[in-house]
């Protein structure tokens, strides 16, 4: 029994947390009926188990909480906030015993015949009856088929039942315990749970319930349990990588002894061992990792509470959910991200009416996102609330002694606000129930730190505050590349690399140097370049190799270089940390141990890029970052970036940047001429080519420069004589060229220089193969999304393809102007509404209709058809089509 | 005899004998294949591969300001555990264990080398040579960092 009681605390403690977050979604779409099934459903659940396992208390609170639930259902009483408020209670009050269960292994003592009788009055609309006799805990008898419920009356005579079982009248829409038990006999075993559950709920709901229709169809709604997974224990998980351990040590031992001996017979099995202990351990890896989202369920109840508590009007936004780490990690992060939630709906979001008068929404927005970046993961908190108050925290800091006065006035803005992470710092003029209790960002901040992680933050007054947390990989697994530099291995993570350039005297690409410092071209940019071994050995510099390759990383927005000797090898690695003393050197994120056993060191390209003094400023950066989380529509620079080619003629034409996809050199001689169409093999595919200087122009020999375009899925080249620069540079385009294949003119570094007609070219080289969708591109509208957040793109784009648009993306505002000056035609402009109307201002696409995406916004904006929730797919589409209609 | 006595193992680095108490290390083993560690703060010899854990290597003689070993020279490692983490003390050979009453210990002498004296607790005279108590936790840099 005690196993059992084990396995329905795990379970219960789970679904428990899924019915918390579920409801409060529930409370918001009282109209999704898919939500309320599947509480009901866990509830249902929970408090079965309960009575085939005795746990009258239990039983009891489920049971009323449930019938409240039912009331739900049939529609017989609303789910508002008074209601939903007491079901979350009675969870509390579930939870409560249950931690009292897993100390005491029994119910605890108590008394809940208050709060189930406050349930059953909401659920019966009557005024709460008597409370019945306490209930006596009784074990479970053999089943006697007893007819009770065949005669009972319906409970609307006000009269209760007497179970003799229980020994206690039952309660309005409580079956016997006797009905209960057959219909758990009745069911195959736990095995197949979701089938016991139909059954049980099928024979229980038709049971005459208190005058209410009975309710049909359990829903076989997909719930957190799948045949597919176990439960498994964590001792068996941390013992199982213990043993795989030594595994890998006998496997390399046996290794060691196969290669002295030289036993040929020897080698096949052991590179079958060699293999499957690789698969093994990466196996126990694995299944140590969790989704962060389950870190996070019991976050909308607690925003959903405080809202309550304080009378604030609060949206929580998670994003990236499934980001897994490992399960450790996110245990040690749960509180305090607990905390700093409590902390943003307390002290961030500000009350409504003053956020009203603000000129903000009155309903506050705390953003929680979690993404990989740089081999690290990375938790954003942003709050559109009031922002730090820096002049209450410098008379803080005063007041506490943390610094002087002086010392204060030498501090920038970003550094006066990381005080709130120092030891025994709190804003909070007012202890509340929620936060503020001695217990502050500093505890937030030693937590993190104790697993290696960091958190920073940026605040701007009125507009929010953003906290970033990087936990490192510790535990997890990640995919590395393998590079050698200076005879030793090391490891990148595969995250931050973007590729991979072969750089010598014989490679197309040269190391260059400017006082001292390495750079190479890459495209259409220079790329710093550090060698690794001068990085990791600042003391002995040692002259830069002249061939090998350069790692190009992408790290905290930058992008660096890294000159390695060889490249080895793609391998999946664990990740091991780093004791305490090795963790200041700040350009290792781990060890880890290859496959022979030996150790080698996995690199920090964060902290790589900073000691390489390649840092940007680090400030501004995080700035950019608070702009760009609190959704405020950054104003795209006037600057346009600008490729100089040549083609035909010496003047440069320009073509700009944001329209190409790549730039290539293409052997000229694979170069084919077929039917007076040029094509060439590109990445296993025909890539359709045209000269920008007409089809004579093509080189015959050497290399032959070609601008890549891809749109629609398809690519094609527009072949140049040569790529002479990038330049960025505001310019006006004087449009009306009747040249074809020329946009307009405009003066470029004081020159007059064409624009070119990229479309047109690209036309031209598709004419060899018609387009894939000509008939249908012309009756497809054409729609524009304008939206400088990646996320809403992801999110967007393909539910506008998938209803039949014709669909080009702009990721900001300065590609929208481009697609504006480049002719292009849309009937509708969808995004962003700040960006949109920004277009407008300027007279590009005026006349477009223009259908607005925002986060909790819906209505009517002047200039707008609509704005347009993003969650509401199906009305975006059909805005769009009445707006497509329109125009 | 009922004097409380604490064993200690006793290990050669350089030309001294160090004792270091049993209690303080978890196993004795041969080092392999260390890797350096760039940038690593001076003292530390790298990193090894313990049975699928990694332990960050001490070189004590680096830490007790002596002559590194010659590259060859064979070696010996105690390994001792702080929280999550296993660091191994290179010392060049690992003799006997010595069962010693610590009140027959001597305090260090004042004039010893700075580096030396806040890792030795004690001296005992044994027949023809001196023991040197050795604080292993000292010497990994922890015990001071935990005082912090």
């Amino acid at each position: 029994m005690d196993d059992l009681i084990g396995e329905f605390l795990a379970e219960t403690g789970e679904s428990l947390d899924v019915i918390d977050a579920e409801l409060v979604r529930f409370e918001a779409n009282p109209s999704d009926r898919a939500i309320l099934d599947n509480v009901f459903r866990l509830l249902h659940t929970i408090k079965g188990t309960c009575g085939f396992l005795a746990l009258t208390r239990l039983e009891a609170v489920a049971h009323a909480g449930e019938t409240l639930l039912g009331r739900f259902r049939d529609g017989t009483r609303a789910p508002d906030s008074h209601a939903v408020t007491l079901v979350l209670e009675a969870l509390d009050r579930i939870k409560l015993i249950l931690r009292g269960m897993e100390t005491g292994g029994a119910e605890p003592q108590g008394d809940d015949r208050d709060l189930i009788a406050r349930l059953e009055a909401l659920a019966e609309g009557r005024i709460a009856a008597p409370p019945p006799p306490p209930p006596t805990p009784q074990p479970i008898r053999a089943a006697e088929p007893e007819p009770a419920c065949l005669d009972a009356k319906p409970e609307a005579d006000g009269e209760w039942r007497y179970d003799a079982d229980l020994g206690r009248p039952l309660r309005p829409g409580e079956v016997s315990l006797a009905e209960l038990e057959a219909a758990f006999l009745a069911t195959p075993g736990p095995q197949d749970i979701d089938d016991a559950d139909e059954a049980g709920e099928g024979a229980l709901l038709t049971a005459p319930a208190s005058g209410a229709p009975p309710v049909h169809a359990a829903p076989a709604a997909a719930g957190p349990r799948g045949a597919a997974t176990i439960r498994v224990s964590v001792d068996v998980l941390e013992g199982l990588m213990t043993t795989v351990s030594e595994l890998v040590l006998a496997r390399n031992q046996m290794q060691q002894l196969v290669h002295v001996s030289d036993d040929g017979a020897l080698k096949g099995p052991l590179q079958r061992l060699t293999s499957v202990t690789a698969e093994l351990q990466d196996g126990v890896m694995k299944a140590r990792l969790q989704p962060v989202g389950d870190a996070w369920r019991k976050l909308p109840r607690i925003v959903r509470d405080a809202c309550q508590d304080l009378g604030k009007q609060i949206r929580l936004v998670q994003e990236g959910e499934d980001t897994e780490l490992d399960r450790q990690v996110l245990e040690l992060i749960r509180d305090p991200l607990t905390h700093m939630i409590r902390n943003a709906c307390d002290h961030g979001i500000e009350r409504p009416e003053v956020r009203r008068a603000a000129g903000k929404p009155g309903t506050g927005t705390i953003r929680l996102s979690a993404c990989h970046e740089g081999g690290a993961i990375v938790l954003t908190l942003a709050d559109d609330g009031a922002g730090l108050d820096a002049r209450r925290i410098r008379d803080k800091v005063l007041e506490k002694g943390l610094a002087t006065p002086e010392e204060l006035a030498g501090m920038s803005e970003a550094q006066v606000q990381r005080f709130i992470f120092a030891p025994g710092f709190s804003t909070a003029a007012a202890v509340t129930s929620l936060s503020g209790r001695g217990v502050g960002m500093d505890v937030v901040r030693t937590n993190i730190e104790q697993i290696g992680g960091a958190i920073d933050l940026t605040s701007a007054p009125g507009a929010g505050t953003v906290f970033t947390i990087r936990i490192p990989l510790t535990l997890a697994i990640i995919s590395a590349l393998i590079v050698e530099a200076g005879g030793a291995r090391f490891a990148t993570p595969q995250l931050s690399v973007r590729e991979l350039v072969r750089v010598g005297p014989q490679a197309a690409v040269k190391i260059e140097t400017l006082n001292g410092a390495h750079l190479i071209r890459l495209r259409d940019r220079l790329l710093p370049v550090v060698a690794l071994s001068a990085a990791l050995h600042p003391d002995a510099p040692a002259p830069i190799p002249s061939s090998g390759y350069v790692v190009v990383l992408e790290a905290a927005g930058r992008r660096i270089g890294l000159m390695v000797d060889d490249v080895i090898d793609t391998v999946e690695i664990v990740v091991k940390p780093l004791s305490g003393l090795l963790r200041q050197t700040g350009v290792f994120a781990g060890a880890t141990i290859m496959g022979d056993g030996s150790v080698i060191m996995i690199l920090d390209p964060n902290g790589l890029a900073q000691a390489c003094a390649i840092a940007g400023e680090g400030d501004g950066e995080a700035q950019a970052e608070t702009a760009r989380a609190s959704a405020a529509v950054t104003q795209g620079p006037p600057l346009q970036r600008l490729l100089l080619v040549r083609a035909g003629g010496p003047a440069p034409k320009a073509v700009p940047v944001s329209l190409i996809t790549r730039l290539e050199e293409l052997d000229a001689s694979a170069i084919e001429c077929i039917d007076a169409r040029h094509v060439a093999q590109y990445r296993g595919q025909l890539l359709p080519l045209a000269h920008a200087a007409g089809p004579g122009a093509f080189r015959t020999d050497g290399r032959q420069p070609v601008l890549v375009f891809t749109e629609d899925g398809r690519s094609a080249g527009v072949a140049v004589d040569a790529i002479l620069d990038v330049v960025e540079e505001a310019f006006d385009l004087e449009l009306g060229s009747h040249r074809p294949g020329v946009i307009g003119s405009a003066i470029i570094q004081g020159q007059a220089t064409d624009l070119l007609d990229i479309a047109w070219f690209m036309q031209r080289a598709w004419d060899a193969a018609p387009p894939r969708s000509a008939s249908v591109r012309a009756s497809r509208p054409a729609v524009l999304l304008v939206d400088a957040d990646a996320f809403s793109r992801r999110m967007l784009a393909p539910l506008l393809a998938a209803a039949g648009y014709e669909l080009t993306i702009a990721s900001g505002l300065h590609e929208a102007r481009d697609a504006a000056r480049m002719g292009a035609r849309y009937d509708v402009l969808v995004g962003d509404p700040g960006a949109l109307a920004k277009l407008a201002a300027e007279g590009l696409f005026a006349d477009v209709p223009r259908l607005g995406v925002a986060d909790g916004a819906s209505g009517i904006l002047d200039g707008f058809v609509a704005i347009m929730p993003p969650g509401d797919r199906g009305g975006l589409i059909a805005a769009l089509d009445q707006a497509a209609r329109a125009a | 005899m009922a004097a409380p006595t604490i064993e200690y193992v006793s290990v050669r680095i350089g030309d001294q004998v160090f004792g270091v108490a049993v209690s303080d290390i978890r196993e004795v083993f041969a080092p392999h294949a260390i890797t350096p560690v760039p940038r690593a703060p001076e003292g530390i010899a790298g990193l090894l591969n313990l049975r699928g854990r990694i332990v960050t290597m001490i070189d004590a003689r680096s830490r007790l300001g002596l002559a590194a070993r010659a590259a060859a020279a064979p070696a010996m490692a105690l390994g001792l555990e702080d929280g999550p983490d296993l660091y191994g003390v290179l010392v060049d050979t690992v003799g006997e264990v010595l069962r010693l009453d610590p009140a027959a210990a001597d305090a260090a002498p004042g004039h010893l080398d700075a580096r030396w004296r806040p890792l030795i607790r004690g001296v005992h005279r044994l027949d023809g040579q001196l023991l040197a108590i050795l604080d292993v936790r000292a010497l990994i840099g922890r015990r001071g960092a935990l005082a912090a």
